[in-house]
């Protein structure tokens, strides 16, 4: 990970936890947890952990704040949500950035399409074998017992979910 | 290239900021999405550290970390919905009595 692509993603990185503790409405804390998140997924991603920076986005900043997001929206009842949108001029921004983000995948895309198929790589220290390899072998039985703790989990959700008598 | 110990020390300063939002809010979310923080700021340093000595163990930790993360929040905002039911407010303040 070059220099500048660090420090441009870590003042992201931090600025964002800051809006976290900063911001008001809960709702608006759960979004800048999201784009830390996101963040801390670019970082795995300059250490070489891509199987990590893929979970990160999925369980994290997917199912994890998708959670969050729903509970916010259980707990409190958002007047803030319901007022007129003070924001309004910020969603015509909204399209060029998103027009950006489809030239840029498709740049990418075309940029590929030229290159040849490279040879799949041995296994590297870090990569989705060695910690596959891991799991089953050295931490099988802490992996055991993680899918017991996410079992008692969800039972133990159910039951405080359940609206007693 | 950056130096692993930069990741190490942007891990300190994300604990840190978890930290701080735990002491400072008073909001129960708010409170577990800064412990969220902290986590990550862990799993972090995990990666940075299982870079520096080339060992996938490291990253094996952070995937146990993550699956925990995962209980514990369930489990959490359970407990705080429950307690927003039979309390209708919203503030670790109100929560000092550990009982019934």
């Amino acid at each position: 990970m070059s220099p500048i692509a660090f420090a441009l993603v870590a003042a992201i990185a931090i600025a964002s936890a800051i809006g976290l503790l900063v911001k008001k409405n809960p709702i608006h804390g759960a979004l800048f947890l999201v784009v830390n998140l996101g963040c801390v997924a670019v970082f795995y991603l300059g250490l070489g952990a891509e199987f990590l920076a893929v979970a990160q986005v999925i369980v994290y900043a997917g199912a994890i704040m998708v959670l969050f997001v729903f509970a916010i929206m259980v707990l409190i009842p958002g007047k803030e949500e319901t007022g007129p949108d003070p924001r309004v001029r910020w969603r015509v921004a909204a399209l060029p950035f998103g027009a950006l983000l489809f030239a840029q995948l498709i740049m990418i895309l075309g940029a590929r399409r030229g290159a040849p198929t490279a040879a799949p790589a041995a296994p590297v220290p870090g990569g989705v074998e060695a910690i596959g390899r891991l799991l089953f072998t050295d931490y099988l039985l802490p992996f055991e017992l993680t899918s017991v703790l996410l079992l008692a989990a969800m039972v133990g959700v159910l039951l405080l979910a359940r609206r007693r008598a | 290239m950056v130096d692993d110990s930069w990741y190490v020390a942007l891990s300190a300063v994300l604990f840190t900021l978890g930290v701080i939002g735990v002491v400072i809010r008073r909001n129960p979310l708010v409170i577990f999405m800064s412990i969220e923080l902290m986590l990550n700021a862990a799993n972090l340093a995990l990666v940075a550290f299982g870079h520096r000595f080339g060992s996938p163990e490291g990253q094996t930790l952070v995937f146990f970390v993550m699956a925990v993360a995962a209980a514990e929040v369930a489990v959490g905002l359970a407990i705080i919905v429950t307690i927003f039911r039979l309390r209708r407010r919203l503030s670790v303040d109100d929560l000092s009595l550990m009982r019934w």
